[in-house]
């Protein structure tokens, strides 16, 4: 084999197996269309890999698992090989997830790949979705993509909360019972949501049942769906790449998929399963046997839900107490309704950003060359602003286990959540954009006047001067190369009317644009050159008068 | 499109003379830095040199032996290491050793595929051109053709009685598919506002569901209780524990703040409250005996025990809900009846009689 994959011969074995495939599936076409396609390469470029990757661990881990989890509410008295749950009442699914940890070889490795994988999973495409955001590859023509990206993200925290439940130990029946609890909060309907997912009354006996056909199957199946969704477009549109010398809209510049994406690519896949298996191996991941089974009496303190399901959590805690009102018999959650709409509104401002921008900027020509985040300031200050709303209402999750650790006063702690939620996220678009245009600035200014060479020379008439030498073309462009947009006033239209959307056009393209930095152009940095010259002559004059 | 981009100048890049797009707000700097093109590629040390390139070749074989031993290792240790039933250090040493093989077996291939790319395979960057997603003008046209001729073909457009029909169809044909899932759980209003607790119903500590003495609770203990009777294994067993269980504490009854109507609900300073959080249902299990504070660990509402468990702190709107209770011939606690009110989370219509 090894002589024929180097240099397949006329009439080897490769050459052989590859006319027989291409004679039956024309595979020879569809390698030259995508056999030397271009993949930019960049460390933030792989966390979407980690993500495509992690879910791969999850299908393979989680059918190992399917093949000994016995998703049956009946009750049982368990007899396994933990002692201290010897004799205890449990639902079998508990039980049989117990015999997977302590009875099957692997079976407690593959419970712990599979949990971290979900958690690792959620991670990298929350960080996937935050390096779109902040490089604004969602720009046309990728607006559509970013929808199903997001789409994915849910259904990853749908998937990921469908399969916490399974185990129907004590902790995730908590966190059902505060679904069901939940449910009921919402209005007309809420009883019979809530009676239609538990079969009758929580808790039931069909809850683990119905979750597992939505864990193994339905969601499962839509991810796939929207994964191949997402991929394909990926394929139509070709990666986006940074900004820099000879990267443009119109061509990408990278390394062909054969054979450097492929090894690499590939290689990574098996670096990012090694990692979840090292990490499988050497740390436990919610040891249900330390919860007993569901009763819905027991609770432990300090409870918290996987990491990414924290943000709801927190939510329904920094909730302010006392908000829940009647309107005549009937009761309104507002308890439970405000921060289901707040995370609702939240999620649907995140789905159609990318159109929001387009709609302001109004550049209708497609963009294959990302931002630097300084490069759009107030992109990333939004951006700055919703990762600091959702930091704070993930740390709200955390309430009580902040203040036993740091031996604070809950209340205080939970008051003052409730106000960074509010205040924080402003600070952060502050403090952001600031940042922004302060890098923005240095960037124009060094381009413009060349780096500091740390050379200090004193001139014949006493002033103390620094010279700068010029920047080298390639380190140059890349400061200055970036998209410039300004501000626009609000416009008739062919009527001679000033819609109100208009007015709003105009108003947001201030917010985005007002102080924007221009990139330094070739005059600019032209003329400061020959000012530059200028004092090289004179200290050069200077130099010669003193000899 | 807005109104008014028609009034902005339109500046199109020569790049795009395939297909000119608006450009919007953008400004574009006629005096822009010009692109020097690619940066210069850099050769690394395994181009330059045959021994780094022969170091490289056997750096990515040891990686892939390595992957190799692991795996063995891994396969070796299914069989060396087995669960012996009962023997928990048995469990860690299987997933121990046996993950610790697979992962050798894994970084193994996927370092070595990507040190053999990063070292030997050519890093020149290839630049390819790209087109616009849009199909070309001729291509559009071809596709608009295309459905015209369907449309004319099926008379689409031109038979609305039949079109119309259609989408009266398409809409209504889901629906018995959404109904069939009427059957997914009984309506469970009315035994939401009831419980297991009927007047006389003994008092149980949970879990052992002995019957507790009135003597027996000093001041500052606390009991989680539940209706004698009610037993793991019973049908409807979680069910019923979902909403009768309740936490009870003795305090000085002089500590008490009672309205008259709920005099009665406690006995010598032994009271009763519903354990279910009335925010979304967790067990509120924590009592902090000098402020007789209930606390619910999932999201900290806060109750307090001797005013009528009135919510002082957290989410939570209303007080947890009173059982009565008195005591029997015997001196153990009974409830005077059921709760008065629907246990556990709101829902829409929990105050209509």
């Amino acid at each position: 084999m090894s002589n024929t994959s180097t240099t397949p011969k006329k009439n080897g074995f490769l050459a052989g197996t590859a006319n027989y495939v291409d004679e039956r599936v024309g595979v020879g076409g569809i390698l030259k269309e995508f056999g030397r396609k271009i993949f930019p390469d960049h460390w933030s470029f792989m966390l979407g890999e980690v993500a495509l990757y992690s879910f791969l661990v999850l299908l393979l881990s989680g059918t190992f698992l399917t093949f000994f989890f016995d998703p049956s509410m009946a009750e049982t008295i368990y007899e396994g090989s933990y002692a201290p749950l010897k004799g205890a009442h449990m639902s079998v699914a508990y039980s049989s997830s117990l015999d997977i940890s302590f009875e099957v070889r692997g079976g407690l490795l593959m419970r712990q790949v599979h949990h971290w994988s979900a958690l690792l999973f959620v991670a990298a495409a929350g960080l996937h979705m935050l390096r779109v955001f902040f490089t604004g590859a969602f720009r046309k023509p990728r607006e559509l993509n970013w929808v199903v990206g997001f789409v994915l993200f849910v259904l990853g925290m749908a998937a990921g909360f469908t399969g916490y439940s399974l185990p129907d130990d004590l902790l995730s029946g908590n966190g059902l019972r505060i679904i069901d609890g939940m449910m009921k909060g919402v209005p007309f309907v809420g009883t019979s949501i809530s009676a239609g997912l538990f079969g009758g009354e929580f808790p039931g006996t069909a809850i683990v049942g119905r979750l597992y056909s939505l864990h193994i199957m339905l969601v499962p199946a839509l991810i796939l769906v929207f994964l191949a969704l997402h991929l394909f477009m990926l394929v139509i549109h070709k990666h986006t790449h940074y900004s820099g010398p000879g990267k443009k809209d119109t061509n990408v510049v990278g390394y062909p998929l054969m054979p450097v994406y492929v090894a690499k690519a590939g290689g990574f896949f098996f670096i990012v399963f090694g990692a979840i298996m090292l990490i499988a191996t050497f740390f436990t991941i919610n040891p249900i046997w330390n919860y007993g089974g569901y009763d819905p009496s027991p609770v432990s303190a300090g409870t918290q839900p996987d990491w990414y399901i924290g943000w709801l959590d927190g939510a329904l805690r920094l909730a302010p107490t006392g908000i829940e009102f009647m309107i005549g018999d009937y009761t309104v959650s507002t308890n439970i309704l405000l921060p289901l709409v707040v995370s609702l509104v939240f999620l649907a401002i995140v789905a159609v950003y990318p159109f929001i921008e387009n709609w302001v900027t109004g550049d209708k020509r497609e963009h294959h060359v990302l931002d630097r985040p300084r490069n759009a300031p107030t992109r990333t200050a939004i951006g700055a602003a919703g990762v600091t709303f959702y930091a704070v209402l993930w740390a709200g999750a955390s309430t009580d286990l902040i203040a036993t650790n740091f031996k604070m006063s809950l209340n205080q702690v939970l008051v003052s959540m409730q106000i960074a939620l509010i205040v924080l996220p402003f600070v952060a678009f502050f403090v952001t954009k600031r940042i922004c245009l302060a890098l923005q600035r240095k960037d124009r200014e060094i381009a413009i006047h060349g780096r500091e060479s740390g050379r200090i020379v004193r001139l014949p008439h006493g002033e103390y001067i620094e010279v700068h030498e010029p920047l080298e073309p390639h380190d140059l462009y890349k400061l200055v190369d970036f998209k410039d947009y300004k501000p626009t006033l609000a416009r008739p239209n062919a009527q001679g009317k000033i819609t109100f959307s208009s007015r709003i056009r105009a108003s947001l393209s201030k917010f985005y644009f007002e102080d924007r930095i221009a990139p330094a152009t070739q005059t600019e940095i032209d003329e400061a050159a020959h000012h530059n010259h200028e004092i090289e002559a004179e200290v050069k004059k200077a130099i010669e008068a003193s000899k | 499109m807005s109104e008014d981009s028609k009034d902005l100048v339109k500046q199109v890049d020569s790049r795009y003379s395939e297909h000119e797009y608006e450009t919007g707000l953008r400004v574009i700097h006629e005096d822009a830095v010009k692109d020097p093109g690619l940066e210069p590629h850099r050769v690394r040390m395994t181009d330059k040199s045959v021994k780094h390139e022969k170091n490289a070749v056997r750096q990515v074989t040891l990686l892939f032996v390595i992957s190799m031993l692991g795996s063995a290792f891994a396969l070796y240790s299914y069989f060396a290491f087995p669960i012996v039933i009962g023997d928990m250090n048995s469990v860690r040493m299987n997933t121990l050793f046996l993950g610790l093989g697979i992962t050798l077996g894994l970084f193994g291939i996927g370092v070595g595929a990507v040190h053999w790319a990063k070292t030997l395979m050519p890093d020149n960057e290839v630049t390819e051109e790209r087109h616009l997603t849009r199909g070309s003008d001729e291509k559009r046209a071809a596709a608009i053709e295309i459905i015209n001729l369907a449309n004319q073909e099926s008379g689409f457009s031109r038979r609305k009685l039949i079109r119309r029909t259609l989408y009266g169809a398409l809409a209504l044909f889901p629906l018995p598919g959404l109904i069939i899932f009427g059957d997914l759980g009984p309506n469970v209003n009315d035994k939401l506002r009831h419980t297991a607790w009927k007047p006389g119903t003994r008092l149980a500590r949970d879990p052992n569901g002995r019957p507790i003495k009135a003597s027996d609770v000093t001041v500052g203990s606390v009991y989680h209780v539940v209706p004698e009777g009610l037993m793991p294994g019973d049908h409807g067993y979680l069910e019923e524990k979902a909403k009768a269980a309740v936490l009870l504490v003795r305090v000085d009854p002089s500590e008490l703040i009672e309205t008259e109507e709920r005099a009665s609900w406690s006995y010598q300073g032994i009271v009763a409250y519903s354990k279910i959080c009335t925010h979304v249902g967790c067990p509120v299990a924590l009592y902090e005996q000098h402020t007789h504070h209930l606390l619910c660990p999932c999201h900290q509402s806060t109750f307090d025990l001797v005013d009528g468990c009135k919510v002082v702190f957290g989410p939570a709107t209303r007080a947890l809900p009173q059982l009565p209770i008195t005591v029997d011939a015997e001196g153990y606690l009974i409830a005077q009846s059921d709760f008065n009110e629907p246990v556990g989370p709101s829902f829409w219509d929990r105050s209509v009689k």
